[in-house]
């Protein structure tokens, strides 16, 4: 490739860490993901309550597992995401990257949250008890303070730039925690179940349920890719609001 | 296909309870993101078209 050539497709990529090109993207992208998204949970959920086989072990109560693991899953998959843009705007400095991280906080500890409820409620048929101090829940519990610290950090500076900086701080170093709730079954003796689904092995479910299971996964992730790109749009307009590319904007679309 | 009737569906086989307010909760909880954030894009949006109207075009 010459050197023209792959200046072109450099500029081409990092076009979008711009919030002026970026800005009309997100619109688009959570048009279309936030029709996707409650259309592919539809189906999972029917495949799940419908479909799926009653379990042999724990009667109908395991059929909480078609929100309960998708939704542990986005709580740990969010935060590398959110890591990761916080580290870009400790590194490359774009501006975007901090507001991208930030938009995906409360989106990130919604799911922690939903993880930890569905669990409690599917922990007390199971085991007798809403909550027990296992290895895996209190990894959890901490990776929702992670997530609230993140925010609470952020919104307690008001320089945003400086704000962006020290919450990202606290994003890569809480990244530490999220090998431990993944691996939490594995090190340690916990009460919480091993992973019915993994990376090396075949799932140890039934096909239908994995398929319920994936679907409702593939959804929520639409959705938080959806509702990010709303929110980061919000604040692009709050922090670029008096730049004139805004205004160019807003006067094309009144 | 799982269920015999409708009632059968919402006992869950006795555990209605946590099933369903797993589902309740879950549902709750989307919503009131969504509501959230659309309800702060339209405040950050007419706040600047409000903005734009005040200051003279250039």
């Amino acid at each position: 490739m010459s050197d023209a050539k792959l200046l072109h497709a450099r500029s081409s990529v990092f076009r979008y860490a711009s919030p002026v090109t970026f800005f009309p993207l997100a619109g688009k992208l959570s048009r279309l993901c936030g029709v996707c998204a409650p259309l592919l949970i539809c189906v999972g959920l029917y495949i799940g309550f419908f479909v799926a086989p009653t379990d042999a072990q724990q009667g109908e109560a395991y059929r909480i597992i078609f929100i309960h693991v998708p939704a542990a899953w986005m709580s740990m998959f969010i935060y590398v995401v959110m890591a990761f843009w916080a580290a870009a705007g400790l590194v490359i400095r774009t501006r975007l990257s901090g507001m991208m991280a930030l938009a995906l906080a409360p989106t990130g500890a919604l799911f922690t949250f939903i993880a930890l409820w569905t669990g409690a409620l599917w922990g007390k048929p199971t085991w007798g008890a809403w909550w027990v101090w296992d290895a895996r829940l209190t990894s959890e519990l901490i990776l929702l303070f992670l997530y609230f610290g993140f925010m609470a950090l952020h919104a307690s500076i008001d320089d945003s730039r400086r704000a962006d900086k020290a919450a990202a701080i606290l994003a890569v170093t809480g990244l530490v925690n999220i090998p431990i709730i993944y691996f939490s079954v594995k090190w340690w003796n916990t009460l919480h179940q091993g992973a019915s689904v993994s990376f090396t092995n075949a799932p140890t479910m039934a096909a239908s349920m994995f398929t319920g299971m994936m679907l409702v996964t593939v959804g929520f992730w639409l959705y938080s890719i959806a509702i990010a790109c709303v929110r980061v749009r919000s604040l692009i307009l709050e922090r670029e609001g008096s730049s004139p590319w805004v205004a160019a904007y807003l006067r094309k679309q009144s | 296909m799982n269920w015999g009737s409708f009632a059968d569906f919402v006992q869950m086989g006795g555990y209605g309870v946590y099933v369903w307010g797993s589902y309740a909760m879950t549902l709750a909880a989307l919503a009131f993101e969504v509501s959230g954030v659309l309800r702060r894009q339209r405040r950050t949006w007419r706040r600047l078209q409000a903005q734009l109207t005040d200051e003279p075009a250039l």
